[in-house]
């Protein structure tokens, strides 16, 4: 009679509405389970989860603490699963009943990323369609960039003084959206320095970046005509280490104190380095990274920086090609719409008990 | 053919790359990991070696041609070599068949790591903070309205966050604060979605073959 009397005053509440599935929009190999807290939360140390292949006999496979109401496990593709969820106290635990069987899948579409998806095609239509009103001629205006503009005169500066221009694609693997507009941005250096006759020393960090960036250099010396100028050193391969590549360039600065750095890439901690060396020798600096960390520095230490997105637009506004600038000017009004729908969003947000942000997530 | 094929190459790796964001299958996924890590692996490896022989070939050119600071190269040649011969040969702790110790004295490639390569890395990297300093110093002069302004955030930030502001005003650190996750956090949200539609144009335009600067230009 006691035992029964303690059983009622101990026992716990088990959580409620247990439910298992099939992880959503995976590769497969997981179940979610799922479940209401139990009313005794406030008491518990956590949730046990048990599972079981026949229903019968149950094995722990996980432990959550209180307050939690899902877990994903990993589970064997088409095999059938039971599960129980316990609530834990350090004197007591109480099962839930077993879900109902369940098998866990891969999934060929994730549902959940398709609005991204949808987006990402209605930006790249905005860029196709200015692209092709760019192929029919048609005059595209594009704001200036300080930076870009200044790529003249930079070049220019290095052949009237004699001096090389040095080219630092940064730490960026040949992978990085940043490298890969860096690579674009150095053929067209690269075109002018062959144009102009200027040395180009372009030291890497990357062994396939440096493979990249020879045979841009190369090709581009070859487009303007003039493939005996190419100096097949000018683009070498430095060191993989950071700040031994921080090391190599500061000397390659100083020593031969060219009359123009770019640093344009991805860059980490070595930027600052790099660009207040380039100053202290007096060469014009320009820089450009997407890494929110440097941006900074650069523009504390160079002449100009390219901030951001202004990097992606660099190879098109310097080879001013209509179907690059078209791209540009795409890009320019999905900046506009998602501008408006932010702002219209946050209105909305701010005064009406609409809930709005359901539809980003 | 020289161009196109490249182009070909990029246009279904790029498709590829994009498919795997949405379909989580576990075909495409393998295929996806496959070429990042194993393919991609291969291609570091061959690279490597092109990059370490443009290395070689820079400096030998500039001891035969007795360039200026020519003697230094020898320091990275004989650097090279000698690591070489010890990473190859007694292996990454003393491994290997060559011996690297006379006696209580190690030269194995874990101890050259530990004990030239990390103290010197470590030696540029403490260099910036004489370099962020010099470059505060440039960027704080009030010569314009915006260096102004970049000046009088910096010290309330500063002094915000340290205990003397307190002292100074009770809701200096809240203000410090607000300045560091208000203004701060919106500019470079700006700049991010800049970033992002960046990235997604100058990704199309390559895979689409629009953008072919990457190849060196032309037709």
């Amino acid at each position: 009679m006691t035992l029964i009397l303690l059983t009622a005053i101990f026992a716990l509440a088990p959580p409620g509405e247990v439910r298992a599935y099939d992880t959503p929009g995976d590769r497969g190999e997981a179940i979610t389970i799922e479940w209401q807290l139990s009313q005794d939360d406030a008491v518990l140390d956590g949730y046990e989860i048990y599972r079981s292949e026949d229903g019968v006999d149950f094995q722990k496979v996980g432990f959550l603490g209180r307050g939690r109401t899902n877990y994903e496990d990993e589970t064997d593709d088409d095999k059938t699963y039971f599960y129980k969820v316990a609530a834990v106290s350090n004197t007591a635990r109480t099962l839930s009943e077993p879900t109902p069987q369940v098998i866990s899948s891969p999934q060929w579409i994730n549902r959940t990323k398709i609005n991204i998806f949808i987006a990402m095609f209605l930006f790249g239509g905005f860029i196709l369609y200015f692209i092709y009103h760019a192929r029919k001629g048609k005059e595209l205006f594009i704001r200036k960039i300080a930076g870009l503009q200044a790529v003249d005169d930079a070049v220019g500066r290095a052949t009237e003084m004699g001096k090389p221009i040095l080219y630092s694609l940064g730490l960026g693997y040949v992978e990085d959206i940043a490298t890969i507009a860096s690579l674009n941005i150095l053929s067209e250096v690269a075109k002018k320095c062959a144009k102009y006759d200027t040395q180009l020393i372009c030291p890497n960090n990357r062994p396939i970046v440096y493979t990249v960036a020879r045979e841009i250099v190369k090709e581009a010396y070859t487009e303007v005509g003039r493939p005996d100028a190419f100096d097949p050193d000018s683009v070498y391969f430095l060191t993989d280490s950071q700040f031994a590549y921080a090391a190599g360039v500061s000397g390659i600065m100083v020593r031969e104190k060219p009359a123009t750095n770019f640093l344009i890439g991805y860059f980490y901690a070595e930027s600052l380095i790099l660009a207040e060396t380039g100053a202290s020798t007096g060469a014009i600096q320009i820089a450009g990274t997407d890494s929110l960390a440097q941006l900074p520095f650069f523009i504390t230490a160079c002449d100009y920086t390219l901030i951001g997105e202004e990097l992606y637009a660099a190879s098109a506004y310097i080879s001013r090609e209509p179907l690059l600038l078209g791209a540009i000017k795409g890009e320019d009004w999905g900046k506009l719409i998602i501008g408006t729908v932010l702002i219209a969003a946050s209105i909305v947000g701010i005064f009406t008990k609409f809930p709005i942000l359901d539809f980003f997530r | 053919m020289k161009r196109t094929f490249p182009l070909i190459l990029v246009f279904i790796f790029g498709i590829i790359g994009i498919i795997t964001f949405i379909i989580p299958h576990p075909i495409v996924q393998n295929l996806d990991e496959s070429i990042r890590n194993d393919i991609l692996k291969i291609l570091v490896a061959f690279a490597l070696v092109l990059g370490l022989g443009s290395l070689l070939k820079v400096h030998m050119d500039k001891i035969k041609r007795k360039r200026e600071n020519w003697k230094y190269s020898w320091i990275l040649i004989i650097s090279f070599l000698v690591s070489s011969i010890i990473g190859l040969f007694g292996g990454v702790e003393g491994a290997g068949p060559l011996r690297t110790s006379i006696g209580s004295f190690h030269f194995d490639i874990q101890t050259l790591y530990e004990n030239i390569f990390m103290p010197l890395g470590a030696t540029m990297f403490a260099l910036l903070a004489f370099y962020m300093a010099s470059a505060s110093y440039r960027a704080f002069r009030a010569r314009s309205y915006e260096a102004t302004l970049l000046l009088i955030t910096a010290f309330i930030i500063m002094i915000g966050i340290i205990p003397l502001g307190e002292k100074i005003s009770p809701h200096l650190p809240s203000f410090a604060q607000w300045i560091m996750t208000v203004p701060n956090v919106a500019g470079q949200r700006g700049i991010l979605l800049g970033v992002a539609l960046g990235i997604i144009a100058t990704s199309l335009k390559i895979i689409l073959g629009i953008e072919r600067s990457w190849l060196g230009g032309g037709e």
